[in-house]
């Protein structure tokens, strides 16, 4: 016989868990104890949040599955941000929560909170184990669901009883999962795939618009080959940046609302489309109606719920991308001739290239060209929600998957930070950012007691302009310049940061921003960067909401 | 725009008809009603769901409800021949003499069996689609209705087909 909380333990263990982000709490006081002596680390956070976004960023940065722990009650209820963040960009996680003992469960006892009913809408799959006979089998189906299909965060709520209670020690493994209401399909239909390599070998102006999808399903490599085989120039999305370098000839950059104007007019002009692993978000394709208006559309997806979902399909393809890519590759045998197309779009690229003021004025672009340039495409970049997020992710050349960890779907402020302290415990080996702005930062500063505590050798670098940028920008431009509670006052984040015992820098002239980065970068420890910005630059190109994506403004004209 | 009728087969568990209410509301689609209980096999339970929706709409509801993991197959059984049945108990107003009578001949007509007498209701229960127990409650509301209860509709395709082997 064994407990529950050792049963539990055991079930991670086999699961390959190495790394737990948690912090403890009444009802989870056994599992606590059964980690106190157990080979997997447990790295205490400094706010339930953050568990959630480090084991997010975990996964993000290892394509494992992340996890994170907490208490019933407050505790549980503190990780439904990062839940929600994981969920809206498909990524595998398992949270595993107290509860207070079954006797009293829907008694309003202390600290009980119905955490599987409050994460309903935003978990792949929840669990309320009520049995500790069932743990091996629920965590196994657990990881197995997070990981597989389209991953998703799972809830594992555990009742103290259900830690405490005893379980017969089993004699064979458990038996592999079997779900009769879950059967991802992973291969795509022949048919379904030759009718798209007929589309692609007649068509003159194809586009592949390649999104998350790509990079959870490890198609990296596929989607290059596919694209080189058929000449077909590339747009990625925000969270597919990274899928394809940067800097490939054939790449336009990421595409929507603050998308590249090459993208942008490509989308419009295109005849084909070619969409693989992204869902049509409305941040992606401004105003639905005129989004891609003379192609047809191939769709590539393992959630048949999103195909049609959004934009009306020509080809629907369920599967996964790396294996449909592996087919299309595979049964090409013809491709069209894109040379007049891509002629045309690398004139786009030529005259309309990203552009800003490259004074002698401190500006946030700046900052992110030269960590660009410092990190050379080796570094992992977190960047919290904002500004900073899309500076970033226009201005800094993503070269490797897995290396650009970022909320996109529910636009998390406060996510880039404990991100990153996650990213660095899935790659110790490499270097890890978080692009901050003032306001985000804040969400989760707490996290400092992090770092400092475990020495994790995360940097900030905090884009400071005083104000909630984005919004800022959006009053600047659609109300009027009316700045309604958008100013930040002025925050001293460098004393912050070392009365937690990390070291930090303010950076105040552009001809420091180098040196402050090389110098950061050199410190085998955490480091905080306080950049203070041009405090009204704004993030363009820029397509107003319900537009169409070729209304950009910000921009020069054609 | 019109009703589609949808057979679900679901895991028998704790929790299921909250995940399946939980999405039809989050993601607004409109049930127009829904009825649980057990079926054929005893670790499942069927969930008959009408739903309003243009082909697009109801594409939608039966992907992202096949998406949960507790859900085994659904089937849309609007186009398909299948029976579908309500269930309505009425309680109407029936005063001694000429009107009970009257609601007596249209219940018989109906083939509605009276389940409860009263001294001045009469408790009807009656059966049939969802056009038939609309038409009764019209007829019966000049003398009173004071209560009424709808089961939501069940369906089963009709012949040897099941829900289950059928594609």
């Amino acid at each position: 016989m064994k407990t529950g909380a050792k049963t539990l333990i055991e079930a991670l263990q086999r699961e390959g868990v190495d790394t737990i982000f948690g912090y403890p709490g009444g009802v989870v006081l056994p599992i606590y104890d059964e980690l106190y002596d157990s080979s997997i680390r447990h790295i205490l956070v400094r706010h339930e949040q953050a568990a959630a976004h480090a084991a997010d960023g975990y996964a993000r940065a290892s394509g494992r599955v992340g996890v994170c722990l907490a208490t019933s009650g407050p505790g549980a209820c503190n990780l439904v941000t990062g839940i929600a963040t994981a969920y809206m960009d498909s990524i595998p996680v398992v949270a595993l929560t107290g509860q207070v003992p079954t006797g009293l469960l829907g008694n309003d006892a202390f600290q009980e909170s119905d955490i599987t009913g409050i994460t309903m809408p935003v978990t792949k799959h929840s669990y309320l184990v009520k049995d500790a006979a069932d743990l091996d089998r629920v965590v196994q189906e657990a990881f197995y669901i997070a990981r597989t299909g389209r991953p998703g965060p799972v809830l594992v709520d555990l009742p103290k009883n259900v830690s405490t209670g005893e379980v017969k020690s089993a004699k064979t493994a458990p038996a592999p999962v079997s779900l009769r209401g879950y059967r991802p399909t992973y291969q795509g239909h022949v048919r379904q795939i030759d009718k798209a390599l007929d589309l692609i070998a007649r068509a003159e102006r194809p586009l592949v618009y390649a999104g998350g999808g790509v990079i959870l399903s490890g198609a990296s490599a596929e989607l290059l080959e596919f694209v080189e085989a058929a000449a077909i120039p590339v747009t990625t999305t925000l969270m597919g940046l990274g899928a394809v370098p940067g800097d490939h000839p054939l790449n336009l950059g990421m595409l929507g609302m603050h998308g590249t104007q090459s993208a942008n007019y490509a989308v419009t002009e295109c005849d084909l489309l070619v969409a693989v692993g992204v869902r049509f978000d409305d941040r992606v394709t401004g105003k639905i109606e005129t989004f891609a208006p003379n192609a047809a559309v191939i769709h590539i997806d393992i959630d048949p719920a999103e195909i049609g979902k959004n934009k009306k399909v020509d080809v629907p393809i369920v599967g996964d991308v790396k294996t449909v890519l592996q087919a299309l590759i595979r049964r090409m045998q013809k491709h069209g001739d894109t040379a007049n197309w891509v002629a045309r779009i690398n004139a786009w690229k030529a005259q309309y290239p990203l552009q800003y003021r490259d004074d002698d004025h401190l500006r946030p672009q700046y900052v992110v060209r030269e960590l660009s340039d410092v990190l050379n495409g080796e570094g992992i970049i977190t960047s919290e929600v904002g500004q900073n997020q899309m500076w970033t992710a226009l201005y800094y050349c993503f070269r490797k998957p897995r290396t650009w960890i970022t909320s996109g779907g529910l636009g998390t402020m406060g996510y880039g930070f404990p991100a990153a302290i996650g990213a660095h415990f899935a790659r110790p080996d490499v270097p890890v950012v978080d692009v901050a702005g003032d306001g985000s930062f804040q969400m989760n500063i707490q996290e400092l007691g992090t770092v400092a505590h475990y020495d994790i050798p995360v940097k900030v670098v905090i884009l400071n302009n005083m104000y909630l940028g984005m919004v800022r920008q959006w009053q600047e431009l659609f109300y009027d310049r009316r700045y309604s509670y958008t100013e930040l006052p002025p925050v001293d984040f460098v004393k912050i940061a070392n009365a937690y015992g990390v070291e930090g820098i303010r950076v105040e002239e552009k001809d420091g921003v180098r040196e402050a980065l090389e110098a950061a970068l050199a410190v085998d420890g955490p480091f905080v960067l306080d950049f203070r910005i041009e405090r009204e630059e704004n993030v363009f190109p820029m397509v107003p909401a319900g537009a169409a994506i070729n209304e950009m403004i910000g921009v020069r004209q054609g | 725009m019109k009703p589609h009728t949808l057979s679900v087969l679901v895991e028998n568990r704790a929790g299921v008809l909250s995940r399946v209410a939980g999405m039809f509301s989050r993601r607004g689609f409109n049930i127009e009603s829904l009825a649980v209980g057990t079926c054929e096999e005893p670790d499942m339970s069927r969930i008959t769901i009408v739903v309003n929706g243009d082909d697009a709409v109801i594409e939608q509801v039966m992907k992202q409800t096949n998406k949960l993991i507790d859900v085994i197959k659904v089937s849309d059984l609007t186009e398909r021949e299948s029976v579908e049945r309500e269930l309505a108990l009425i309680k109407v107003t029936a005063e001694p003499g000429t009107t009970r009578a009257e609601i007596l001949q249209i219940a018989d007509i109906f083939r509605a069996q009276v389940v409860d007498v009263g001294t001045r209701t009469l408790v009807l229960q009656v059966t049939g689609d969802t056009e038939k127990i609309d038409a009764l409650e019209k007829l019966l509301h000049q003398y009173g209705i004071k209560e009424l209860v709808r089961t939501g509709k069940i369906a089963l395709l009709r012949g040897a087909k099941t829900v289950k082997s059928s594609k």
